[in-house]
C-alpha cells in the first residue's frame, strides 16, 4: 500500500489548517456561506437534509486495518456510529457538525488520509478495480497510476474551478469492474508487442441526467505522458466546457457537441504544446510508487486447501457463501474475499464501527493488512489464504456481515435516497430494503444467476441506475414518490446505458415488478444464459408486455 | 480598486481605452482584443506601452502573434467558480509569454494561491481584504504536486524535490 | 372535526452543526417545527423572510426557506415528504434525528 512520506503529510496537514481556519472565518462570519460552500465542497463537507454530511476519500478504494479503525472511531466519535461506504469508494458520514470537521480531518491525516476534492467542480477520487492488485485476470494494478493522479490532481490550480465534477476511473485487467466508460475520462491498461504497458483513454463518458458510453481518444498511450496528457484534456475541458447550463456542463456535453474527432483534435494540438519530452521526473514518481504496490510475500501453496473443501462439505451456509462470495485470486492458495455489505434488509453500503473494526481485524490478520471498497458498495479482502476463509466467514456471520449474495440481486447499490440528501427526488433506501426482503432467500438468488440491480434517488444516478441490468430512478409526481425501471445497462467493458420500460411504479409495486422482470427471464432464458445476455437478446418487449399487462 | 503586485498594493498605471476611444499619446494602454486585432496597425507603432484584456471565453492563441509586443495580459474572473482565466493564463505562459499577467473580477483570498501558480503577477483585487490578507493568501500551502508552477511564493513543488536533479520544466521558468 | 390551518413556515439549518431548525413567532430558531410560526398573510411571511436574513447575517441559520405546511389539532406537518424527512430523521433509521430525540414533527413522513 502506498505510505505517505514527510511531502505528503506536510501537505495534508497543511490542508487541514487551512480549513480549520476557512470553518473558523466562516462562522465568525468573514465568509458568508456562497464564499465558503466551494471551499467546503473542496473539503468533502456538504449540507443535507439533517446536517452536514462529510465525504471521505478512499483512494483507489484501497485501504489498511489502521485507516479502518480511525473510520470507525470517527464513526463513533463524531458521527452515529455508522458510515456509509458509496459508488465511488469513498465514506460518507451523515451527521457531522461544521464545528467538529477540522478535527475530523485532522483525525483522517493522522492516519494518511483525507477528504480533499470529494466534492466541488474538481477532480475527485480516482477510482480503481475493487480486486486490483489480486484479480486473476489482470494485466497491470492500476493503482500506482491512481495514485500519481491522485497526487497530480490534488489542489491542482488550474482546474480546481472547472465547469462541473470530475471523475477518474482505472483498470488495470480487461474484464472491467471499474465502469472506466461511464467516467469523465476512463483508463484502461493495455500490453503492446514489445510487452510495455499502455493505457487506453476514454473521454465523455458518464451517468446522470444524460448517461454516455466514453469515446476512445488514445488506444495506447506510453505511462510516462499520462499526465501531461490529462493535462491537455483537462485544460481543453476547463476552457471550452459550457458554463452556461449546469446540467451540459460536464465533459461528456463537450465531447458530443464538438464530436468526437474534433475534441481529439483539440486535445491534440494542446498536448502538442507540451513539453511532453520531460517526463522523467512523473516517470521516476510512478517508479517511486509502484515500490509501495509491490505484491506481498505470497507464500507457495497448491490450489487444492482441504480444510476449505471439508468446512464447504460440512456446512452448507458456508459452501453457499464460498461460491458466491469468493473470487479467484492471481496465486494459488489464495483467494478474493467480498464482504456484502447488504445483509437482508439492511442499508446498502452502511456499517457500524463495530463492523468496521471487525473487518479491520480481518484484514490485519488474514489479507496482508489491506481491504478494498467495491463501487458497488461492499468491502473486499484482496489476499486471502483459502484455508483461512472458514475462520474469516464465523467471524464475518457473528457481525451480521455474511450475507451470501455477493454479485446476486440481493447485492443492491443504493444511493442515501431521500433519507438523507438534500437533492433526493424520492427514497431509495426503503426500495432497497423491500427488495432484499422480498429475495431473501439466497438460494432463489442463485438461481436468477448474476444481476446488477442498481437504485438512484434522482436523476443525478449516484446509485449508477442507468448502468443497472435493472435499474431503479425515484421520481416525484405531484409530492408522491414513484420509481422507473431500467433494463438492460451495465458498467462493464461492454458498457450499455439502460432503457426505460414504460410508467413508473409507486413504492410499494417496486418488488412485485422487479420479480415479474425476473420470472419472464428464468421463462425466457437459454440453458446458461445470464439475465443482462438474455434480455440484450430478446430486447425489452417480453420485459414490457410482463410488466404491463395486467394494466 | 487596489493594485496588488508583488505582495504589495501599487498605483494603476494603466488606461483602459474603449473600442472608440482616441489612443492618448505615450500612455499605458488597455485595449481589447478586438481592438488589437483591428487596428493592430495603428496599434503596432503605438509610442506608449500595449496592453490587451482578453475575455473569458476567448482563445489565448489569438494573441499569439502579438505577444512580443504586449506589456500587459488581462484575464478576468468573472465569478470566482468561473475557472477558465486559469487555463488561459496557462496556455499564455506556455506559448511563452513573459510580460505582466493581470487577474481581474471576483477574486477571493482562498483562490490567490492558484492564481499565482498559473502565471499571475498582477491582481485588480476589492478593499474587502487587507494587504496582510492577501499577503498571507499567496502562501497558504507550502508544496504543491504539480510541477511547473509558475509560482512566486516561495512552495516548493513536492515531484520536483523528490527527484532532485531532473529535468526542470524549461519552458516555463519560475518567476520568483 | 379536527381544525385545518394551512400556512408558511420558515426553515434553515442551523450553522454549527447542521440541524434543521425552523422559526418561531418570537423569533428564535427552533429544532422543532411544532413550534414554528405557521403564516399566511404575505406581511407575517416577509417577517419571516426579514428575520431570516438578520440570521443569516449573524451567522446563525443558513440556507432559509420557506416550506408549505399545515396545523392540525395544534400540530404543524410539513407538505413535502424531503421536509417532513427533515422534521423527523432518515424514515430508514427511526433510532435517529429529531424521531430519536424529542424533537420530531408530530406526523409521520410515510410508511417506510
Ligand atoms: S442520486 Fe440523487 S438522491 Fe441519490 S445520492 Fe445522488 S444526488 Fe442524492
Amino acid at each position: 500500500m502506498y505510505r505517505y512520506d514527510e511531502f505528503d503529510h506536510q501537505f495534508v496537514s497543511e490542508r487541514t489548517a487551512q480549513f480549520r481556519d476557512q470553518a473558523n472565518r466562516r462562522m465568525s462570519g468573514e465568509l458568508t456561506e456562497d464564499e465558503f460552500r466551494p471551499l467546503r465542497l473542496m473539503n468533502g463537507l456538504y449540507l443535507q437534509l439533517h446536517a452536514y454530511m462529510l465525504r471521505v476519500a478512499i483512494p483507489y478504494g484501497t485501504l489498511s486495518g489502521k485507516q479502518m479503525r480511525q473510520l470507525a472511531y470517527i464513526a463513533d466519535k463524531y458521527d452515529r456510529g455508522y458510515g456509509h461506504f458509496t459508488t465511488r469508494q469513498n465514506i460518507q458520514y451523515n451527521w457531522i457538525k461544521l464545528e467538529e470537521t477540522a478535527d475530523i480531518l485532522q483525525a483522517l491525516s493522522d492516519v494518511e488520509m483525507h477528504a480533499i476534492q470529494t466534492s466541488g467542480n474538481c477532480i475527485r477520487n480516482v477510482t480503481t478495480d475493487h480486486w486490483a492488485g489480486a484479480a486473476a485476470d489482470e494485466l497491470l494494478d492500476p493503482r500506482p497510476i491512481g495514485e500519481l493522479i491522485r497526487q497530480w490532481s490534488s489542489l491542482h490550480p488550474e482546474f480546481s474551478f472547472l465547469p462541473r465534477k470530475f471523475k477518474f476511473a482505472i483498470t488495470g485487467a480487461p474484464h472491467d469492474r471499474a465502469a472506466v466508460k461511464v467516467h469523465d475520462i476512463g483508463l484502461r491498461a493495455h500490453k503492446n508487442d514489445k510487452g510495455e504497458t499502455g493505457w487506453e483513454v476514454m473521454v465523455g463518458g458518464g451517468q446522470g441526467r444524460t448517461p454516455m458510453i466514453a469515446v476512445t481518444v488514445r488506444d495506447f498511450l506510453p505511462e510516462k505522458e499520462v499526465i501531461p496528457y490529462m493535462e491537455a484534456i483537462m485544460r481543453v475541458y476547463n476552457l471550452f466546457g459550457r458554463r452556461d447550463n449546469k446540467y451540459k456542463a460536464r465533459i461528456k456535453i463537450l465531447v458530443h457537441e464538438l464530436g468526437a474527432e474534433k475534441f481529439k483534435a483539440e486535445v491534440e494540438a494542446e498536448y502538442a504544446k507540451h513539453p511532453a519530452q520531460t517526463t522523467e521526473v512523473e516517470q521516476r514518481e510512478l517508479t517511486r510508487i509502484e515500490k509501495y504496490f509491490a505484491q506481498p510475500s505470497f507464500e507457495k501453496m497448491s490450489r487444492f486447501a482441504p480444510h476449505f473443501e471439508n468446512a464447504k462439505r460440512e456446512n452448507v451456509d458456508f459452501a453457499r457463501w464460498a461460491k458466491n462470495n469468493l473470487a479467484t485470486h492471481q496465486v494459488d492458495g489464495y483467494t478474493i474475499v467480498n464482504i456484502s455489505l447488504k445483509p437482508e434488509g439492511g442499508i446498502p453500503g452502511d456499517a457500524t464501527g463495530e463492523q468496521m473494526r471487525v473487518m479491520a481485524t480481518l484484514a490485519e490478520r488474514y489479507s496482508f493488512d489491506e481491504m478494498r471498497v467495491s463501487h458497488a458498495q461492499n468491502i473486499v479482502l484482496p489476499h486471502v489464504k483459502l484455508e483461512d476463509t472458514f475462520a474469516i466467514w464465523q467471524v464475518l456471520k457473528a457481525n451480521d456481515l455474511a450475507a451470501a449474495n455477493y454479485g446476486l440481486i440481493g447485492d443492491i447499490i443504493a444511493c442515501p435516497g431521500l433519507d438523507y440528501c438534500a437533492l433526493a427526488t424520492a427514497r431509495s433506501i426503503p426500495i432497497a430494503q423491500a427488495i432484499s426482503r422480498k429475495f431473501a432467500d439466497v438460494k432463489k438468488q442463485e438461481e436468477y444467476g448474476p444481476v446488477k440491480l442498481n437504485i438512484s434517488g434522482c436523476i443525478n444516478a449516484c446509485g449508477h441506475h442507468h448502468v443497472g441490468h435493472i435499474g431503479i430512478l425515484g421520481l416525484d409526481k405531484k409530492g408522491e414518490e414513484f420509481y422507473q425501471i431500467t433494463l438492460g445497462g451495465s458498467s462493464s467493458e461492454n458498457a450499455s446505458i439502460g432503457t426505460i420500460l414504460g410508467p413508473g411504479f409507486a413504492a410499494h409495486e417496486v418488488p412485485d415488478a422487479i420479480e415479474t422482470i425476473l420470472n419472464t427471464y428464468v421463462k425466457l432464458r437459454e440453458p446458461g444464459e445470464e439475465f443482462l445476455g438474455a434480455y440484450r437478446r430478446l430486447g425489452p418487449k417480453p420485459f414490457k408486455e410482463a410488466l404491463y399487462a395486467a394494466a | 480598486m487596489p493594485l496588488l503586485k508583488n505582495n504589495q498594493f501599487v498605483n494603476d498605471e494603466w488606461t483602459k481605452v474603449s473600442d472608440t476611444d482616441a489612443l492618448p499619446e505615450g500612455a499605458k494602454i488597455i485595449v481589447t482584443s478586438t481592438r488589437l486585432i483591428q487596428d493592430w496597425d495603428l496599434l503596432a507603432k503605438y509610442t506608449g506601452l500595449l496592453g490587451v484584456s482578453l475575455a473569458n471565453n476567448e482563445r489565448a492563441e489569438i494573441l499569439t502573434p502579438y505577444l512580443s509586443q504586449l506589456s500587459l495580459i488581462v484575464l478576468s474572473f468573472p465569478a470566482y467558480t468561473d475557472g477558465r482565466a486559469y487555463s488561459q493564463a496557462k496556455d499564455l505562459r506556455l506559448d511563452g509569454y513573459r510580460g505582466e499577467l493581470r487577474a481581474e473580477g471576483n477574486l477571493l483570498l482562498d483562490q490567490f494561491q492558484f492564481m499565482h501558480q498559473v502565471g499571475f503577477d498582477s491582481f485588480e483585487v476589492n478593499e474587502r481584504f487587507a494587504l496582510q490578507q492577501w499577503q498571507a493568501a499567496s502562501k497558504q500551502m507550502s508544496l504543491a504536486y504539480q510541477r511547473g508552477l509558475y509560482r512566486t511564493s516561495g512552495e516548493r513543488e513536492v515531484w520536483s524535490q523528490r527527484h532532485q536533479g531532473f529535468a526542470p520544466w524549461e519552458e516555463q521558468p519560475h518567476a520568483g | 372535526m379536527s381544525d385545518v390551518e394551512k400556512g408558511q413556515v420558515m426553515t434553515a439549518n442551523r450553522l454549527r452543526d447542521g440541524d434543521a431548525v425552523f422559526l418561531t413567532r418570537a423569533g428564535i430558531w427552533s429544532e422543532k417545527i411544532d413550534d414554528a410560526a405557521l403564516v399566511q398573510e404575505p406581511q407575517a411571511t416577509a417577517a419571516l423572510e426579514a428575520r431570516a436574513a438578520e440570521d443569516v447575517k449573524t451567522n446563525h441559520i443558513t440556507g432559509q426557506y420557506l416550506i408549505d405546511a399545515e396545523r392540525i389539532d395544534g400540530k404543524i406537518r410539513a407538505a413535502l415528504t424531503r421536509e417532513r424527512i427533515r422534521t423527523l430523521g432518515p424514515s430508514v433509521r427511526t433510532d435517529l434525528g429529531k424521531q430519536a430525540t424529542g424533537t420530531a414533527g408530530a406526523f409521520a413522513a410515510v410508511e417506510a
